[in-house]
């Protein structure tokens, strides 16, 4: 549904997006996860045909960006960072005019505005101009005025920042929602959010893409292990020889001793296979075990890794 | 067609929505009567040439302030970026704000209409020259209203986008002014004389519609409303 292949933006001698390929099939929940000044806005805004790419193509239902600017605008849905939207309007008749230029007849526009006043929860406040309502209703309003025309595609730019926990909760629910029957893809610097909605994502980094794949993979993936943490009585140094020298243990680190238990935690290549060995070992060295436990890496550390970790290296 | 009409209705009702339009039209209203009626009483013809000619300073602080808020407003809110993602081409966008601020200015000249009435009621008033200088001043007004819209999608200040626009309408007026033409050379003045707004505003109002007149105008409308195009682009590749 969407291809993006090769783009490039530069702004003077700051270059915000470098060389990003990624596709998007009908029907999949994107997050582009990535700290602030990322080049996720960027992207977005080539994807919704606000700017053009300095180089690459991309596509939106076959329809190149650049050449068939009004037909991918017809396509997509697009709710801008921050929700911007015209205060002083009332909903009722800021989604009329949307419906307008959107091309919906006549003798369908008061159906399709209430279907989506309905989907976003606005009822309660149809009588307040947008510019009177919570944040969390602008963003709702922001999100109906996305859906007016029933685009196949749905690009959100961070759509639950500066909303209280209730109101992002409320706000995903809806995302989640609409995500069943359509292409969407959300940007977010917060991690939750994707593992809440998404299906896949792709993290960027200064301007770059630097991981790509479902939330469960990119876990995986962090640093192609696993973690086991590994609780056992006994001579602690013999302990953490014996285990280092196990089959498919990468790395062992002390984490604490606590009653003459230490506390080890093992990188490993395979969890359930090592946790065997591990317990194998303790049996046959006589030591204690009083936790065993595999844990895959969190995507918060694949995050760390990718983004934070590796800027601190340069 | 669709996507200019839809947003023109937009930024009309938007006039009405923030109680610019009831303010701008009250003021003006008040302004023009005023100016008028205080030497109309003075000099007892039954004439509104009077009304025609002081059109031209009334609208130099009337129009830009109509115009200041059209691109200034969302480039500095951002709804900018809503707009320019809508499938609406930047010339329809611009039509679209141009001919809101179009409606209200005809408008407010429509609401003037008692004046001729009353004038028509005590003398004996000659229509034909009222009605060509309604014409001028819509045509005038239009121009005003195309250099107004154009300076506002400069900025994303529309204190700024006011004073630009008085700057540019009174230069663009006065460059035909008896002052100005006297002081550049002859070759430069008949350009000035042309290219000026006021010297076509003459013309008209004495009641002479001459197509030379409508061409000049148009031109400018057109050539401003260009340039807005062209300036709602530049996004693209700045
Ligand atoms: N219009 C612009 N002019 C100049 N620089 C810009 C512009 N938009 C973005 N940038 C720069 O490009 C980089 C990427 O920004 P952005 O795409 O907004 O990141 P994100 O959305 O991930 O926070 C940043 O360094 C930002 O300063
Ligand atoms: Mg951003």
């Amino acid at each position: 549904m969407i291809e993006v292949c090769n783009i490039t933006k530069r702004f003077g001698p700051t270059v915000a997006v470098r060389n990003v390929n990624f596709s998007v099939p009908k029907g999949e929940v994107l997050g582009l996860l990535g700290p602030n000044g990322a080049g996720k806005t960027t992207t977005m805004r080539i994807l919704t045909c606000y700017m053009p790419a300095d180089e690459g193509t991309a596509t939106v239902a076959g329809y190149d960006v650049h050449t068939d600017s009004l037909e991918v605008r017809k396509r997509i849905g697009y709710l801008p960072e921050n929700a911007p939207l015209y205060k002083e309007m009332f909903p009722l008749a800021y989604l009329d005019f949307l419906s307008r230029v959107r091309g919906i007849p006549t003798s369908q526009r008061k159906a399709r505005v209430e279907r989506v006043v309905e989907t976003c929860g606005l009822t309660g406040v149809l009588h307040k101009r947008i510019g009177e309502m919570s944040k969390g209703y602008q963003q709702r309003v922001g999100l109906a005025q996305t859906l007016i025309h029933e685009p196949e595609v749905l690009i959100l730019d961070e759509p639950t920042t500066g909303l209280d926990p209730n109101q992002i909760k409320e706000i995903r629910t809806i995302i989640r929602e609409i995500g069943r029957e359509k292409t969407v893809i959300l940007s977010t610097h917060i991690l939750p959010e994707v593992q809440a909605t998404c299906n896949r994502v792709i993290i960027m980094r200064n301007a770059e893409l630097v991981a790509d794949g479902s939330p469960q993979e990119l876990s995986r993936r962090a640093t192609g292990t696993a973690l086991l943490v590994v609780e056992a009585r006994g001579p602690a140094d013999e302990i953490r020889q014996g285990l280092a020298a196990l089959d498919g243990v990468k790395s062992v680190t002390v984490a604490g001793a606590e009653d003459s238990f230490s506390r080890l935690e093992l990188a490993v290549t395979d969890g359930k296979a090592v946790a065997e060995r591990v317990f194998a070992a303790a049996v046959r060295a006589g030591w204690t075990l009083r936790e065993l436990k595999a844990e895959s890496a969190s995507l918060e550390q694949v995050f760390y890794e990718l983004t934070i970790g590796e800027k601190e290296e340069q | 067609m669709r996507n200019v009409t839809a947003i023109a209705r937009r930024e009309f009702q938007g006039y009405f929505n923030s109680l610019i339009a009831y303010v701008f039209l009250v003021i003006y209203l008040l302004l023009t009567s005023w100016l008028f009626f205080r030497v109309f009483f003075l000099n007892g013809q039954a004439s509104m040439r009077l009304m025609f000619d002081i059109m031209p300073w009334v609208y130099l602080f009337f129009v830009p302030a109509i115009t200041m808020r059209l691109w200034a407003e969302e480039k500095k809110v951002g709804t900018m970026e809503l707009l320019m993602t809508l499938p609406v081409r930047d010339v329809e966008a611009v039509l679209g704000k141009f001919l809101a601020a179009l409606g209200l200015l005809v408008l407010a000249l429509a609401l003037t209409f008692p004046i001729p009435l009353i004038v028509s009621l005590l003398g004996n008033l000659d229509f034909g020259p009222v009605a060509g200088g309604y014409l001028a001043a819509i045509l005038l007004g239009a121009a005003y209203l195309a250099v107004g819209v154009f300076v506002s999608s400069l900025t994303q200040n529309q204190i700024v986008a006011f004073i630009l626009g008085v700057v540019i309408v009174f230069a663009l007026y006065m460059i035909g002014s008896d002052i100005v033409l006297y002081s550049v050379p002859t070759a430069v003045a008949s350009v000035f004389e042309y290219v000026s707004l006021g010297t076509h505003f003459e013309s008209i109002g004495r009641g002479v519609i001459d197509s030379r007149d409508l061409i000049y105008y148009l031109s400018i409308i057109g050539f401003f409303l260009y340039l807005n195009v062209r300036s709602i682009e530049s996004r693209k590749w700045r």
